[in-house]
């Protein structure tokens, strides 16, 4: 579905990804593993347009995505997740949601969609009346991703959903992931958490200093006495 | 349902300002025609016209979509001198000869629209290059493009000796058939409303529309709003370009109301009370976000600068004192400071004063106190 072919993107004369290729299928929760300046978000960047970059090619299903407006990609069916959590603080839950849906002409969409999103959020609706600015970082971690999963996208790219939660609530937001992921989403998750990544993910790439050194089945990854000693800690 | 609530709630404030427009003459008419009162006021109502649209467009790129703008009355005196020039270009040519009659009015309806639409388009051409930039950056090109504009017109063959003067010769604005005199002020004083109104509605259905949840959204967290499928940058620019439009207009109303322009008067700073700065002041304090603050605060700005400069207790203030009012920048700078320290969101805050909503609004608000004094008490007891 997504393809990224021999990818390269510059901060200026910084080469952050350094010819990187991969891809994902249909149905597939894969996931983009590696330290802090690896270039994990800077890859999720580049393939939602937000920021440029210099060769390579990215299609999703068959459409070339780097030639395309950052605005326009999301109605192509490729939704973002973006890092930390940003949320519309002053407005309400819902409000958050319908802005998700801006691109969407059709209110009877909407709503449908609204509600497919509150059947996978429950918290949601309890509190869709409520600023999003007085969520707790878990829930607007959720409100976040319910908001991207407002368009009804093919796949969707989801960017550190763990930093800054406490290790409960980063269980329940990885459970929250492999539900989706078992409601036949497609999720690229790009994670930090390496443990919790692999664990969820049914392929990973594992990204240092702009290159993919590894890939192959997640299970397989866990077990791989490279990827345990960095990224375990074992 | 929604829509048509709104649609009653512009209905019922524009029949009311129609009524106490008739009002208002009605009054002037029973204590003495065209007596001293009404040609004191009537100057007044037109400052405020131009002032409130000055205010209120700022307030959508200051306070809706979140980005300083330090430039705004360059604008402005784009929409004057458009407005002079085409309307001077008009006289001599012939088209009109006294200040009166139909083709006369259209003219001046001309100006006005001409006058916002220059402004909009130079609004355009600043804002594809400036709003690349973020918080001090756009301020300080926003800054530089208020200085711009002024030192370009000065030296503009047309809008020099030959043109309108730059501020030497009074009163050449009324050779361009602007430049209303204290009667023809009093008798165009429905122009100035009829825009006014017009220009707010239009703002007022802008910042409620589609567009206008999205620049909200942009100014509440541009990388969501991007993840949205939002066009940030294009949004910024048309916001931009929808409020020089309207300071633009403003302009023209200004041209209207003065027997001379002088591009000191659209500075960045000055003495007087038509500065970028000023208008910056009456959006803070109005509220970042809410249209009606700005036309609440732009009233009370007018009214503060009329009394520091005309009023007769400042003259009998000590000398001490009375200095510091000579300089009115002293007074705001301290205003600005009272209002962020105690009312930091401004008057209004985001909220929309309403007349249809006023009920509603007010029982709410005492149903809020209520609720925090039973709290205060609760916790009092408790403790």
């Amino acid at each position: 579905m997504l393809e990224i072919k021999d990818l390269n993107v510059f901060y200026g004369a910084i080469h952050a990804i350094k010819g990187i290729s991969l891809s994902v299928d249909e149905g597939e929760l894969v996931s983009l593993i590696g330290a802090n300046g690896a270039g994990k978000t800077t890859t999720l960047h580049a393939i939602s347009g937000l920021i440029p970059s210099a060769s390579g090619s990215i299609t999703l299903d068959g459409a070339d995505l780097r030639k395309t407006p950052a605005n326009k990609i999301i109605s192509m069916g490729l939704s973002h997740v973006p890092e930390g959590r940003h949320v519309f603080a002053r407005m309400t839950v819902e409000e958050n949601l319908r802005m998700g849906a801006y691109i969407i002409r059709d209110q009877k969409t909407i709503t449908k969609n609204l509600d497919m999103v509150y059947s996978h959020f429950p918290r949601l609706k309890e509190r869709r009346r409520q600023l999003a600015g007085t969520l707790s970082g878990g829930e607007q971690q959720m409100l976040a991703t319910g908001r991207a999963l407002m368009t009804d996208p093919k796949i969707i790219l989801m960017d550190e959903p763990s930093m800054g939660l406490s290790p409960l609530l980063v269980k329940e937001i990885f459970a929250i992931i492999e539900e989706l992921h078992k409601s036949g989403i497609t999720i690229l998750l790009v994670e930090q958490n390496a443990k919790m990544a692999l664990a969820v993910a049914d392929r990973a790439y594992v990204l240092e200093t702009g290159k993919i050194s590894m890939s192959g089945k997640a299970a397989q990854l866990a077990q791989d006495d490279r990827v345990r000693k960095a990224y375990l800690g074992a | 349902m929604k829509n048509n609530k709104t649609a009653r709630g512009y209905l019922v404030n524009t029949l009311v300002i129609a009524a106490a427009f008739i009002l208002f003459q009605m009054l002037t008419g029973i204590f003495g025609g065209e007596g001293d009162f009404k040609l004191v006021l009537v100057p007044s109502l037109w400052q405020c016209c131009y002032l409130i649209l000055l205010a209120a467009s700022l307030n959508l790129v200051l306070g809706f979509l979140g980005q300083l703008s330090l430039g705004h009355c360059g604008f402005m005196a784009i929409g004057a001198y458009t407005a002079a020039l085409i309307s001077l270009a008009c006289e001599r040519a012939g088209v009109f000869t006294d200040k009166a009659g139909l083709v006369y009015i259209l003219i001046i309806f001309g100006c006005i629209i001409a006058a916002g639409l220059l402004a909009a388009v130079t609004g355009l051409l600043v804002g594809i290059p400036a709003l690349r930039l973020k918080g001090d950056y756009l301020a300080i090109i926003t800054l530089g493009f208020g200085m711009i504009i002024v030192n370009v017109i000065n030296n503009l063959p047309f809008c020099g000796q030959d043109g309108l003067s730059q501020g030497s010769a009074a009163a050449s604005l009324y050779k361009t058939g602007l430049g209303f005199g204290s009667k023809a002020k009093v008798t165009y004083l429905w122009i100035a409303l009829v825009v006014t109104i017009v220009c707010l509605t239009l703002m007022f259905m802008f910042v409620r529309s589609k567009y206008g949840r999205a620049i909200r959204a942009i100014k509440d967290d541009e990388i969501a709003a991007s993840a949205s499928g939002i066009n940030v940058s294009s949004y910024k620019v048309l916001t931009f370009t929808y409020s020089a439009f309207f300071a633009g207009v403003a302009g023209a109303l200004y041209a209207c109301a003065n027997s001379s322009l002088s591009t000191s008067s659209f500075a960045f700073t000055n003495a007087g009370i038509l500065n970028s700065t000023f208008v910056v002041v009456m959006v803070v304090l109005g509220g970042m976000g809410s249209l009606t603050g700005s036309i609440v605060a732009a009233v009370i700005m007018f009214f503060v600068n009329y009394q520091i400069a005309n009023g007769s207790w400042v003259a009998a203030l000590p000398p001490l004192i009375n200095g510091i009012f000579k300089y009115p920048m002293l007074v705001y700078a301290v205003v600005l400071v009272i209002v962020i320290i105690f009312r930091p969101r401004g008057i209004f805050g985001t909220y929309e004063f309403s007349l249809v909503r006023l009920p509603e609004d007010i029982k709410k608000a005492r149903a809020r106190r209520a609720a925090a004094k039973a709290e205060r008490k609760e916790a009092a007891s408790h403790g």
